[in-house]
């Protein structure tokens, strides 16, 4: 499995795009810590970076990259390879190469400029959210032949993951006002990688703020160990669950 | 050596392989032929594990392949097509393919097609920048890299200049005389005349007929295959 | 040269014995083993001089002027049980104790140290420890209290006292005392033209620091952390509070200030770290605030529409999560020339202050005043959004609460 990893990410780290990306994140996260004097409104421009491009450009990358792969994936489907073992090396290839353009193009800035707790947390979050989107971004290249069609697809479960879904959540608020949602409320974010992470990040950032309003709840959930340990354990649920899907349909389908 | 029984495939309400049953054996070079979408490609698929039947099953060397995968180490296939990861070198794609196969072949390498096609001057271009027929001529060094007892030819010729045809021709030839089995599906039936001695002919995912080249040739009373298969349709 | 004379004439003042004033010891081996006895057969003016050691004395009554001196910090102990400490006369001084273990009442305020309606108290260096109400000053004119470390350890409010707790005085100087642990670290009612300089107030369960009708007093340099409620303040004019550090309030309900129905005051010069608000207004009428550091608060300003004729200028707001909030449309109060990091105008003629007006308040700071739990969406995209048309095109934010002339760089303060 390793020896296919090893070729597809020598492929992708040639790849203009994700250089254009590593380059991109880069010059965003210097500037960004040069030109703010300070480093807590340099983690506010990344936060937006992090929350809404990182999950763009992973997963239309990674559809784009499944779709162009189609034949090279039949190459080696006609290799003595297990179907299992193609899939997971394209995933891991294609999540390790975007993983490690995001830590060139953020993590070291942010390293270098502001080693701080949230700024870790802002790390680990974009990383996070780089494996998620390239698990979910196979997950619907696998489920459509028409290249088009699954680049479509792509693009509206991103729209869902970092604006419709919170649209929702905003309704729900103010349509049943009268009742006690901050549980529900809590449910409902695992079912969103990209409002989970931003609660982690939030929770460092904001924590005075946090400490007023639904405090109790958010003190009592995410600001523990158990609390932040089952956030990462449902987003790594976020990664395994469609990965596990779409290995699924991988498995079976026909090429 | 391979032997399907009654394989079914259907792609939604089209049906690509309608209960076709066929048995290869070794020493045989067989021509796939049929008009478009009579379903060789699929069939082709269904060996190489890619398509899943709906219903049948297919053996190789005994074996039933579903749910198999060590048994595509005896094979080696040109797709029709050959696409590679566009920033690969050749000497990438040949690295990675002894890389991939290196666990389970032990022999030599079968380098000859690599030379002759005049591979190891360009190893360092990338697939991107590469015509088709060039990718072709790779396509068809790797499939007889290995050695592989059977080999799977999808539309060999397509995209090959004369010379690179000839040559490709003749490795064809000389495996078949050493044995092995060789399946090649193709339009072009004036070039399949000095290779096959079997001829599959499939239509609307119905195999017609699976006979040698000799009963063909006797029955139709044309000695050029492409003849033979056009009496076929006329009489049809 | 003059304020040296001064300060000669003030140590003599406080420090020195009077010449005619005996001395009467107390301790093992010396003519007295209690404290009370000596306190009773002491004149006058005269100085009781402890030697270490532990003293069960039920209540220590002290009628006459005196100097209570503590060498080496013996212990009086209340047993859980009495008050330690009672002070009935003028021109008492007491020095150098430890104070432990005071009995708790729900109907009586039983304190450390309590004095009652007299005057020129002096009360340092001492260290009190597991007491209901600390130094309990009722009635107290031109007292100083200064350098002592209270500390109580009671769970609930119902158990605990306040530190320093002053009730209808004049003429205070509370200096360079650390309080903990209490109901509310000091607490003033009716307490008039008193200065409150360089306190710590860390972990108490209610207030740092909390005032009632007690006007013209000053609160200088002074620390409030992690307070569970912040400070309070209320029904007082003439207040000024300079050079503060507000830091770590935390909680819904909790304040780096509390103002309400505050008039005519003057914050300048304070540090607000990390509350959850940091200066919250209710009813206040014109107090100036200005050249205050907002940091990393939750809110750094929230401004009831009851407050009006309030000036906030040359404050520098850094990394709040919101930089001001308010409950209505209407806003009669004045919020120019500050600096605010969230500010992206630009400057075209340099002179320093931006060249288009900052609206402080953000869209979705309104939506969450209006259903808390909205909170759960901050800095997600869509709130991004809805500051970013809200900018453009206002309809929700108040238009008048508004800084016309931002500055674009921290101001030095």
């Amino acid at each position: 499995m390793i020896k296919i990893i090893k070729h597809v990410i020598a492929d992708i780290l040639r790849n203009k795009i994700v250089i254009a990306y590593t380059i991109f994140l880069l010059a965003i996260g210097m500037s960004v810590f040069n030109l703010e004097d300070n480093t807590t409104k340099g983690l506010l421009s990344l936060l937006n970076i992090v929350l809404i491009v990182v999950p763009l450009v992973c997963i239309i990358f990674s559809t784009i990259y499944v779709y162009n792969s189609a034949e090279f994936v039949e190459l080696l489907v006609s290799q003595p390879l297990q179907r299992k073992h193609i899939w997971l090396s394209l995933f891991s290839g294609i999540a390790l190469a975007l993983t490690l353009a995001f830590f060139i193009g953020i993590g070291i800035p942010v390293l270098l400029y502001s080693f701080t707790a949230t700024g870790l947390i802002l790390v680990g979050v974009g990383l996070l959210l780089t494996t998620i989107f390239v698990a979910i971004a196979l997950l619907a290249a696998v489920h459509t032949r028409d290249k088009a069609k699954g680049i479509g697809i792509a693009v509206l479960l991103w729209l869902y993951f970092s604006l419709l879904f919170d649209g929702l959540i905003l309704f729900i608020l103010f349509q049943f006002s009268d009742y006690p949602l901050e549980n529900l409320m809590l449910v409902l974010s695992a079912l969103n990688p990209v409002d989970m992470g931003r609660i982690l990040i939030l929770l460092k950032m904001d924590v005075s703020a946090l400490m007023g309003y639904t405090g109790a709840i958010f003190q009592n959930f995410f600001g523990t160990t158990t609390g932040i340990i089952s956030t990462l354990l449902v987003m790594l649920l976020w990664i395994v669950l469609p990965m596990g899907f779409s290995l699924r349909k991988f498995k079976r389908k026909d090429l | 050596m391979i032997i399907a029984t009654n394989v079914t495939k259907k792609f939604g309400r089209l049906t690509v392989l309608n209960n076709v049953s066929v048995n290869c054996n070794k020493g045989e070079c067989i021509a796939l032929i049929g008009p478009n979408g009579s379903g060789k490609t699929t069939l082709v698929k269904s060996i190489l594990g890619m398509v899943v039947p709906d219903s049948g099953f297919i053996t190789f060397n005994g074996l039933n392949i579903l749910h198999n995968w060590e048994y595509r180490r005896h094979i080696g296939y040109m797709p029709q097509i050959g696409r590679y990861p566009e920033n690969m070198t050749i000497g990438h794609a040949f690295a990675m393919m002894k890389d991939i196969r290196k666990a389970e072949h032990h022999g030599p390498l079968d380098e000859e097609l690599l030379h002759s096609f005049g591979l190891p001057t360009i190893m360092e271009k990338r697939m991107r920048t590469l015509s088709g027929g060039t990718t072709q001529r790779v396509s068809a060094a790797l499939a007889f890299l290995f050695n592989p007892d059977v080999l799977i030819l999808d539309e060999p010729t397509a995209g090959l200049d004369p010379i690179a045809s000839e040559i490709l021709k003749e490795k064809i030839v000389k495996e078949k005389e050493r044995g092995k089995l060789i399946i090649i599906t193709s339009h072009i039936l004036s070039e399949l005349d000095d290779l096959v001695t079997q001829v599959i002919y499939m239509q609307d995912g119905n195999l017609l007929f699976h006979k040698s080249l000799q009963n063909l040739q006797k029955d139709t009373g044309e000695a050029k295959l492409s003849r033979a298969i056009a009496f076929i349709m006329k009489s049809k | 040269m003059k304020s040296f004379l001064l300060c000669i004439g003030f140590m003599c003042g406080v420090y020195c014995i009077p010449i005619h004033a005996a001395i009467v010891y107390v301790g093992k081996g010396h003519a007295y083993v209690s404290i009370q006895q000596a306190v009773t057969a002491a004149k006058n003016g005269d100085t009781v001089w402890v030697a270490p050691g532990i003293y069960k004395e039920k209540n220590i009554i002290i009628e006459k002027p005196l100097v209570l001196l503590g060498e080496n910090y013996p212990v009086i102990d209340g047993e859980h049980t009495y008050q330690m400490i009672s002070v009935r006369a003028n021109e008492v001084t007491i020095k150098g104790f430890k104070l432990i273990h005071s009995g708790t009442s729900s109907l009586i305020d039983i304190a450390g140290i309590k004095v009652y309606d007299v005057k020129n108290i002096n009360i340092e260096n001492n260290v009190l420890e597991d007491t209901f109400f600390g130094i309990y000053l009722q009635g107290a004119t031109n007292c100083i209290i200064k350098n002592n470390r209270l500390t109580a350890y009671a769970k609930t409010d119902q158990q605990s006292g306040n530190g320093i707790h002053c009730w209808k005085c004049d003429s205070l100087n509370i200096i360079g005392n650390m309080v903990t642990g209490h109901r509310d670290g000091i607490y003033f009612e009716f307490v008039t033209n008193s200065l409150i300089w360089k306190n710590r107030s860390i972990k108490n369960s209610r207030y740092g620091l909390h005032f009632m009708f007690s006007h013209n007093d000053a609160y200088i340099a002074n620390i409030f952390q992690n307070n569970s409620a912040g400070v309070s303040v209320m029904f007082t004019h003439g207040v000024k509070m300079f050079n503060n550090v507000f830091e770590d309030n935390w909680g819904d309900g909790c304040y780096g200030i509390f103002l309400k129905e505050i008039t005519d005051s003057h914050i300048s010069g304070n540090t607000f770290l990390r509350n959850t608000t940091a200066i919250f207004f209710e009813g206040a009428t014109r107090v100036l605030v200005e050249k205050n550091t907002f940091i990393k608060n939750g809110w750094a300003v929230k401004i009831q529409a009851n407050s009006i004729q309030n000036t906030i200028t040359h404050n520098n707001f850094l990394a709040n999560s919101f930089d001001i909030a308010t409950n209505g449309s209407l806003v009669e109060n004045t919020f120019n020339k500050n600096y605010w990091d969230k500010y992206e105008g630009y400057d075209l003629n340099k002179d320093g202050v931006g060249d288009v007006p900052y609206h402080p308040v953000s869209m979705f700071s309104m939506i969450v005043a209006e259903n808390p739990t909205a909170m759960i969406l901050f800095r997600s995209f869509m709130a991004t959004l809805f500051d970013k048309t809200e900018k453009i095109l206002p309809s929700l934010t108040p238009e008048n609460l508004v800084d016309k002339f931002p500055y674009m760089k921290p101001l030095r303060l």
